[in-house]
């Protein structure tokens, strides 16, 4: 039987060498450098390298096609890397450690003939879990997921939702101490995201490492406190959330009773207003140094203060500026493909 | 110390993870319908193998029958076919007969060389010589065996005694005892060579459209990551194998009790080995040549992208399958010669080639040492396919969904 350890016993199982300073100096249950994968001498991994914090969880972003998945399945050696190396759970060989981890693929897909159970139970048996135990599990999973009325029920007469929760759920049974979930949003209407959020906070929650891979940054934002960039191969950025917001400057709203006066000196050159017709205007501009002298300025300027906000870019922002326009464009192509 | 542990909790999983999907396709096959088809499969071919061999026979004993050529004295020669007229609507079976010379009272004639030189394109089996008190027969010992018993009685019609005073035939063989053995053998080591390739023959479009399924269900990459490739095909592979025997199982009940409630035991030659022994042999011959075949076509079939890519690979496979035969049939007339060890070495009509071995020469070291090789290019064609399947299939991107056919097409 394969139960989830002592995350204290699993920690000392990690080679000092996979503590590191991407993880904020904290252990790391990915660590991968360099990875190089082309196909048909195609390049699509660039020297991809990933530090996964143990314990944490951390959102791969990319539109379709960045290399996402190549990565993925470098990590878990569904393939080998032409160049670079991969560490996961201390171990260079993932198959080795298969009965440690857990994973969900884009593509869905369990034998149609089984029941929900033996599905269940069979993902298990391939990751080292007695059968007998996987089927005792797989069911008490569904019950616990509101799902046990389908236990019984084969696959091929399933909705899409249910089969995708029962192969969610096969990913899970074994207990595993890292999950890697590629686009686990995708395919799943409003409130079954709602609820695979929860799901992974639960499990992050109890100490297991979550890898997913998403083109829909909202998901990352509220999930991850790290993520990677991936576009083109390359990974353009890789660490805190709040690192990859910070690349850009806070956005102020201001708006004034006075449109002019000494105070628009402090504004960036070329901040136009937007008149309004009570009078007064409203401005948009990028706080580029300290919040105490502008509010100074405008205080001391006469600039007559109606209302004033100053936000941190948000993920989406960050993305283009980090992965350019075109990557942040196909990204929202994606979506809406997902969507439709 | 701990790399041997290592090493063998690693051989543990791998074995484990081969069990797990072979126990998975085992089930789902045995209680399918097309596991019905499969048992059904082997009736086509033997309704086949049946009708040619019939019509094959019909037409050689038409074109062939045995006739016995007669070397006598004249007045010998003309009692004995006067006698074998009077006895011909009471006795069936007496042989077809043909004068080949009339001696002159007195005259000698070595009925070998006779034999000998009526040998190329002649019906003539035998020569019966010498007075008709002491005939002789002269030729291979199936044939005069046979006659025997039929010769003395049409000569002692012949000289018109009593039933109980038949003139002893002496038997003079041809082909020594040994060499006819050999020849018996060989007929035993043919008739196991078909019926192996016949059982191999049914599993190839089963076995190539085995990965398809399984890409088609979507479920490949979740046996990908967890377990090495290798397993997988594996695990296929002994899933299948454990199947055909099953049907082996059942057809070989079936055959028994059809031959047992009709009395009739096909006879063969003892093999050279004994039959227990050519028994186990031939399972396990029966089992690498299904693997290697099993192994090639899993790997071919692994690399096609939709059924429709793997029915017209069906027709080349089963032409590879018919070459395969030929080429170990073939070598079966030349043992000990290059093309026999040619056919030995080559993994795919290995199994094939050494089940005809067994039926012909007693040495059991030559087994050992082919079974390892098997064993290895076994482990070699299973490693292979599986690489070539993740470098080519397990990709994603634009380009996962076409097949390697179609890549090598387009380039």
């Amino acid at each position: 039987m394969t139960e989830s350890p002592d995350p204290a016993e699993f920690f000392h199982a990690l080679d000092a060498g996979t503590r590191d300073e991407r993880a904020g100096g904290g252990p790391l249950a990915i660590d991968a450098r360099d990875l190089v994968k082309r196909f048909d001498g195609t390049v699509a991994v660039d020297g991809v390298s990933i530090a996964v914090p143990a314990g944490s969880i951390f959102g791969i972003l990319g539109p379709n096609g960045a290399g996402k998945t190549t990565t993925l399945r470098m990590l878990l050696g569904i393939i080998d890397p032409d160049s670079g190396s991969r560490r996961v759970l201390g171990s260079e060989n993932p198959h080795a450690i298969a009965h440690r981890i857990g994973y969900l693929p884009e593509e869905r897909g369990l034998y149609p003939a089984m029941k929900a159970v033996d599905a269940i139970a069979f993902v298990g048996a391939l990751r080292g879990l007695p059968r007998d135990e996987g089927r005792r599990r797989g069911r008490a999973l569904l019950e616990e997921y509101g799902f046990g009325h389908i236990a019984d029920r084969q696959i091929r007469q399933m909705s899409k939702g249910q089969a995708q929760t029962v192969q969610l759920l096969a990913t899970l049974v074994h207990r595993p101490e890292l999950i890697v979930l590629d686009e686990p949003f995708s395919g799943l209407d409003a409130i079954s995201q709602g609820r695979l959020e929860k799901l992974i906070r639960g499990l992050a929650a109890e100490g297991t490492t979550i890898i997913f891979s998403t083109h829909v940054l909202a998901h990352a934002e509220r999930l991850c406190e790290r993520i990677a960039i991936v576009a083109g191969g390359k990974v353009p950025f890789h660490g805190l959330v709040s690192t990859a917001r910070d690349r850009l400057p806070p956005q102020v709203h201001l708006e004034t009773r006075n449109v002019d006066g000494p105070w628009r000196a402090v504004l960036p050159p070329g901040t136009e207003p937007q008149l309004r017709q009570a009078g007064g205007a409203l401005f948009d501009f990028s706080l580029t140094g300290e919040v105490e002298p502008l509010l100074t300025a405008l205080i001391e300027g006469g600039a007559g203060i109606q209302a004033l906000s100053i936000e941190r870019a948000g993920l989406h922002d960050a993305f283009v500026a980090i992965a350019g326009e075109a990557a942040a464009r196909a990204l929202e192509q994606d979506k809406e493909g997902n969507g439709r | 110390m701990s790399a041997m542990t290592d090493r063998a909790s690693g051989a543990a999983r791998f074995w484990r993870a081969i069990m797990v999907i072979a126990r998975r396709d085992f089930g789902a096959i045995l209680f399918s319908r097309s596991f019905i088809f499969f048992l059904l499969g082997p009736l086509f071919p033997v309704i086949v193998v049946g009708m040619a061999g019939g019509i094959g026979a019909s037409v050689s004993g038409k074109i062939s029958k045995p006739v016995l050529g007669i070397a006598m004295e004249g007045a010998d020669t003309d009692a004995f076919l006067s006698a074998k007229e009077r006895l011909s609507a009471s006795v069936p079976n007496l042989p077809d007969t043909y004068v080949i010379i009339r001696l002159e009272p007195g005259e000698r004639v070595l009925a070998r060389s006779l034999l000998e030189r009526t040998k190329s394109g002649s019906p003539v089996a035998a020569i019966l010589s010498g007075p008709l008190t002491n005939p002789k027969l002269t030729g291979p010992e199936g044939a005069i065996d046979q006659w025997r018993g039929l010769v003395a009685l049409v000569a002692g019609e012949a000289q018109r005694t009593d039933a109980g005073a038949l003139p002893a035939v002496t038997l003079d063989k041809t082909v020594s005892e040994r060499v006819d053995t050999t020849r018996k053998r060989i007929r035993t080591a043919q008739a196991s060579q078909t019926l192996l390739f016949l059982l191999t023959m049914l599993l190839a479009g089963m076995v190539m459209s085995n990965m398809v399924e399984e890409k088609a269900n979507k479920i490949i990459e979740v046996l990908a990551a967890a377990v090495p490739m290798d397993a997988v095909f594996f695990g296929k592979l002994l899933a299948m194998l454990g199947v055909s025997l099953v049907g082996l199982s059942v057809w070989g009940a079936v055959g028994l009790t059809i031959m047992l409630l009709g009395g009739q035991v096909p006879s063969f030659a003892p093999p050279a080995v004994g039959w227990p022994l050519f028994a186990a042999l031939a399972l396990i011959y029966f089992s690498f040549a299904y693997l290697l075949l099993g192994s090639l076509f899993l790997t071919i079939g692994g690399l096609a992208a939709t059924v429709r890519e793997v029915q017209t690979l069906s027709m080349p496979a089963t032409m590879l399958q018919l070459i395969v035969f030929f080429f170990a049939s073939y070598s079966l007339g030349a043992m000990g010669e290059p093309i026999e060890l040619a056919s030995i070495a080559f993994p795919l009509t290995s199994p094939y080639s050494m089940l005809a071995r067994a039926a012909v020469e007693p040495d059991l070291l030559p087994h050992v040492a082919a079974i390892a090789w098997q064993a290895v290019c076994v482990a070699l064609i299973i490693k292979g396919g599986a690489t070539l399947f993740r470098r080519t299939v397990m990709k994603s991107g634009p380009s996962s969904g076409r097949s390697w056919f179609a890549r090598r097409k387009a380039a």
